[in-house]
């Protein structure tokens, strides 16, 4: 499991990297977002990987902690992709109004020779 | 202080040293709100202020004497030794009453001053505040609390001196007030920091009480360098003295306030203030005595070249600074006293002689002197006050300058330090007294005397009367102060000089007559050289530009505007041209290197061991989940360049890939926020690629590419390797090792017993960390906001304005079809997916409810509900479009927010009304009709805050984002009729 998830988690961030270093503005939105994934991947596994054993407990009692699954870092997790998806929209926004003002969609606002 | 009054008495009057810094910064603030046209009542009310300033302290006069000091503390840092001490022994009375008292003169020549169209309100509240900052300065009893003050003047100066902001030499002589002023004070800060720190402590007594320590602490030198160019600046003593000219752009009353009797004067008052703990070494000899002496003697000549009235006066102030600061310079108890007696003296003569030569320039409309003569026939009064005043600054018996100016004499001639500098005083204190003899007489001289003015922008007459009466009063003192000095400014005197020099106050006489004595012969010397000099000169100064011979070439402000410009401008540049770019790539391929660098180097260099490789435990079905979600990513990574819309769907199969893990991996809540989000998301990107511009792939360019562009390409695919590379071997080691003891345990343990509720994720947001959660969803709510701002001034690029493709098909389908009306085709296209569409929107509403309401006990909560009520809500737009919705249902997503935004504010607000700290809840289950039993926390109101929020703000994104497209034939629309109407 965890062998694959890492891999995973390479693969986006390797992704998302390299399109972040892209001219073009959509290249980077796309790179953004498999950054996202990648990183609420990766602050995911650090609760460890456990199948059936959501954090939800029985009604009226605790019980054996050892059960469930670490909350913590979905908790975070999970507000970073609401936040995400706002930056996302964000950045959208930015990217199509430096477009407007621009005419172009290189995130310098100008085009360089080649790229 | 009487002995017989009780602590408590001593304990009010403290208390009422508040008023000083209180009146004149809440007076400042009222006054802003005065009509401007209201010039009387707006003086009546400054006026008022500067005088019950003055009142509080002549009553405060009984604590000070003999020694005594007044104190008022508030702790602000109390830890850091950081606290709002006000504190007021003699010295500091006698410049609160300096300062209040010529306040309230000035306060009433501005009265008659300013114009009509001066916006005097504005005046008003900036000189309150300018008062109140030097009032600050002056009573602080904590070196960090001066510094604050310090700067405070500085900066309201500033404002003060670019008053008249249309007129460019104003805002440049502001600026070079503020740059060189506040510069000082910068390095002052510094010094004050480090004598706290060889101190101990920052409070003024304390300090006061150290004076050896400083004296021969290693650090005395950076102190007194530091602290000296705080106060030289300040006091704008030679090299830092041309910022003074170019303040007299201000308004004359702002001259004859700021830079005769208050800011130049917190220079040599800090100087006098730390006078015991810091005088008396050789150093301080040298620096304050060089600086000093260059200043008196330097300024003196200079004010002899002056054209401007107020420029002579300003270069006469730089003077007599320079004879304060040598006279502090000299380390012996006397020099003191004729320092503080000189301070007072200056303030005078200089504040009257600036308002008379406000006065002038007032009535004439000019303040050349060569243009200027002969006015004592047009306003005698006015010329009968300025020859007092300047005759006291020239030093003329029977006047308060020929007092303080005879004790400088006496103290210049005896020996303090067996060295050159000391030998020579006696000598430039002579020659300056003559310069300033040459250009007092000078200044009445040129202008009431000679032929009469010809062609001045305006006739000359008397100004108004209430406008003189502050002059008079003024030099009324200059008299009274020359000739009978110790039975009126005597005793107030002692008392300043007592709390500076405690058990060492000298014994000293004030008197004008000590006898044949060679200070007199000096003051004769100097009277007799001046007015021959002038004589002399009287020609050549009548017809000759600004500025003394040679001299004049030496721009001070040109060498400061050198500096600015290379400094700010040139270096700047050249460090950016050199290192900087602004270009986004190479700063974000900079970034990730920097992250990857710093991410290796403490694996390497902590001898990091790579954990076994499990490939045992893979499950396949895993594996070929992700087999697929790499491929997408990969394929997005791929494809984003030219096939967009591919690019979204494959970006589309990583989330999901993403959401199954976390449903594989026990996260429900995130695979249901995940899912949802994925959702909008990729709406949100749809409805943005329309205003992207076309990008056709060009078959042969592979070939075309250049060696560089490869290299470059292969190079950050390399660095995007790298970076996935390590994520990936961090995240496989920490996945891999045990779990260590964490606070999970804590939240899983208290999650129903304090939160009341069984889905531990959602109680950890709305509940433990309820106050994040408060603050995440207040940034969202500022990125709708802003993403809504934006698209309010979008304008898109022409060649995206048309209808898209598929839709001109459409309409010309229809075109061609009589029987058709045009749009038919686009409102029929998918018509039977829209009518389900619409009828999804109820189903959507009672999955949101569910979400919502389970959210506390089971996977979903308020994030959840929000986004899939907001699907909802945009699966209408789509279907319908955007007049259809809104034609039918009510969308106010800013009023969503704000109710979000608010509940969930006012749920925490709540708990204080039951006496538990911010966004303390409270938990029981409820049974409600048809719902059944479900938990009521008070977690659930901020739940609904969050729900409300979310909800808002994503339809806000959505929904201005799609407005575009129905603002865009508009525009077009517009965008043709504005070209035929050209044509």
């Amino acid at each position: 499991m965890e062998i694959i998830l890492s891999a995973a988690i390479g693969v986006l961030t390797a992704s998302g990297v390299y399109l972040l270093l892209r001219p073009r503005t959509y290249q980077v939105i796309i790179g953004l977002s498999l950054l996202s994934y990648a990183v609420n991947l990766f602050i995911f596994g650090m609760g460890r990987l456990r199948v059936n054993a959501p954090p939800v407990l029985e009604p009226g009692g605790v019980g054996d902690l050892g059960r469930f699954t670490d909350p913590v870092p979905q908790a975070l997790v999970l507000t970073a992709i609401v936040i995400g998806f706002a930056m996302t929209a964000l950045f959208l926004v930015v990217l199509l109004a430096s477009r407007g003002f621009t005419g172009t969609d290189h995130v310098d606002g100008r085009e360089q020779r080649h790229d | 202080m009487n002995p017989n009054e009780g602590n408590g008495t001593i304990e009010y009057a403290g208390k009422l040293l508040s008023v000083f810094i209180l009146a004149p910064f809440a007076g400042s603030l009222l006054a802003i709100f005065f009509p401007p046209d209201q010039r009387g009542a707006t003086a009546w009310f400054a006026g008022a202020i500067a005088l019950l300033c003055f009142l509080v302290a002549a009553g405060l006069y009984p604590f000070v004497t003999s020694g005594g000091v007044l104190r008022y503390d508030i702790a602000w840092l109390p830890e850091l030794g950081l606290n709002f001490t006000l504190r007021m022994d003699g010295f500091a009375w006698l410049f609160t009453v300096l300062v209040t008292a010529i306040g309230v003169l000035v306060v009433l020549y501005a009265r008659y001053y300013m114009a009509a169209e001066d916006p005097v309100p504005r005046f008003l509240a900036l000189f309150l505040a300018f008062m109140g900052s030097m009032l600050g300065v002056v009573l602080s009893g904590n070196l960090i609390l001066l510094a604050v003050f310090w700067e405070l003047t500085s900066i309201v100066s500033f404002l003060l001196i670019g008053y008249w902001h249309h007129n460019a030499h104003a805002r440049d002589g502001a600026r070079m007030a503020l740059t060189v002023t506040g510069t000082g004070g910068l390095c002052m800060l510094v010094g004050l920091l480090l004598m706290g720190r060889i101190v101990g402590s920052y409070d003024l007594d304390v300090v006061l009480a150290s004076g050896d320590l400083i004296r021969n602490s290693p650090l005395y030198m950076p102190v007194l360098i530091l602290v000296l160019l705080g106060a030289l600046t300040k006091s704008a003593q030679f090299p830092f003295h041309f910022w003074l000219p170019h303040a007299m752009s201000a308004p004359t009353p702002v001259s004859a306030y700021l830079h005769s009797a208050t800011m130049v004067k917190a220079g040599v008052f800090l100087l006098a203030r730390l006078w015991p703990v810091m005088a008396g070494t050789e150093a301080w000899f040298w620096i304050v005595g060089l600086a000093g002496l260059s200043t008196l003697l330097l300024g003196a000549y200079f004010a002899i070249f002056q054209q401007d009235l107020k420029g002579l006066l300003a270069y006469s102030t730089i003077s007599h600074l320079g004879l304060i600061t040598v006279l502090l310079s000299l380390g012996s108890p006397l020099a003191a006293v004729a320092a503080v007696f000189h301070i007072v003296n200056h303030a005078t003569f200089k504040a009257s002689l600036f308002m008379a030569a406000g006065i002038i320039d007032h009535e004439t409309g000019t303040r050349d002197m060569r243009k200027l003569g002969g006015l004592i026939r047009y306003m005698p009064g006015t010329a009968v006050l300025a020859m007092v005043a300047s005759a006291a600054m020239a030093g003329v018996p029977l006047l308060n300058g020929f007092i303080s100016k005879e004790m400088f004499f006496a103290e210049a001639i005896e020996t303090h330090q067996a060295n050159i500098l000391d030998t020579m005083t006696p000598y430039v204190a002579t020659l300056a007294g003559m310069f300033a003899v040459t250009y007092s007489l000078r200044f009445i001289h040129s202008v009431f005397f000679g032929k009469a003015p010809e062609d001045l922008p305006k006739v000359p007459h008397e100004p108004p009367r209430w406008m003189r009466v502050p002059i008079e009063f003024l030099v009324l003192a200059c008299l009274v102060v020359g000739i009978i000095p110790a039975i009126t400014i005597g005793p107030f005197l002692h008392t300043a000089i007592v709390s500076i020099l405690g058990a060492s106050t000298p014994s000293y006489s004030l008197s004008v007559w000590h006898g044949w004595n060679l200070p007199l012969i000096m003051s004769f010397v100097a009277l007799a050289g001046g007015v021959g000099l002038y004589f002399l000169m009287r020609n050549y100064l009548a017809t000759s530009v600004e500025g003394p011979p040679i001299f004049r070439l030496l721009h001070g402000q040109r060498i400061f505007e050198r500096v600015l410009v290379t400094l700010s401008w040139k270096w700047a540049r050249a460090l950016e041209q050199n290192l900087g770019t602004r270009r986004l790539q190479p700063q974000m391929r900079f970034l990730v290197f920097i992250a990857v660098t710093a991410g290796a180097l403490p694996l390497l260099f902590n001898h990091f061991e790579l954990p076994p490789l499990l490939v045992r435990s893979i499950d396949p079905a895993f594996a070929l989940l992700w087999a697929v979600g790499i491929a997408c990513a990969i394929g997005a990574a791929i494809l984003a360049k030219f096939h967009r819309l591919a690019a979204l769907v494959l970006l589309g199969g990583a989330g999901l890939t993403t959401c199954l893990t976390f449903v594989w991996l026990s996260a429900p809540d995130l695979a249901v926020t995940q899912l949802l989000v994925e959702i909008v998301t990729t709406v949100l990107i749809l409805l943005g690629l329309r205003w992207l511009p076309k990008r056709i792939e060009d078959t042969q360019e592979n070939e075309l590419l250049s060696l560089k562009v490869r290299f470059r390409r292969l190079r950050d695919f390399l660095l995007a390797v790298v970076a996935g590379g390590g994520v990936a071997l961090i995240a496989y080691t920490m996945m891999t090792r045990p779990m260590p003891e964490t606070i999970a345990s804590y939240f899983l343990e208290r999650a129903y017993k304090e939160g009341g509720g069984t889905n531990v994720v959602n109680v950890i947001l709305v509940d433990f960390r309820g106050f994040d959660t408060l603050g995440e969803i207040a940034v969202l709510a500022i990125v709708a906001l802003t993403v809504f701002a934006l698209l309010l001034r979008f304008r898109p690029q022409a060649d995206s304005l048309e209808a898209p493709e598929q839709q001109r098909v459409q309409n010309a389908f229809d075109d061609d079809h009589p029987d058709r009306n045009k749009g038919d085709s686009v409102a029929e296209y998918l018509f039977v997916p829209s009518v389900i569409m619409r009828w999804m929107f109820p189903v959507i509403g009672m999955l949101a409810a569910y979400l919502f309401l389970r959210g506390h006990d089971l996977p979903g909560g308020g994030f959840a509900a929000g986004i899939a009520m907001s699907i909802g809500f945009i699966l209408q737009y789509m279907s319908g479009g955007t007049r259809w919705v809104e034609e039918r249902l009510r969308i106010h997503p800013l009023r969503w927010m704000s109710i979000g935004l608010l509940v969930a504010a006012a749920t925490g607000i709540g708990s204080w009304l039951f006496g538990y700290p911010f966004l303390t809840s409270h938990a029981q289950y409820v049974t409600l009709p048809i719902v059944g039993k479900f938990p009521l926390a008070s977690a659930l109101f901020f739940d609904l805050g969050v729900f409300s929020l979310v909800l808002g703000a994503t339809v806000l994104i959505l929904i201005a984002l799609a407005h575009q497209s129905v603002r865009a034939p508009r525009a077009q629309a517009r965008a043709m009729r504005s070209g035929k109407e050209a044509r």
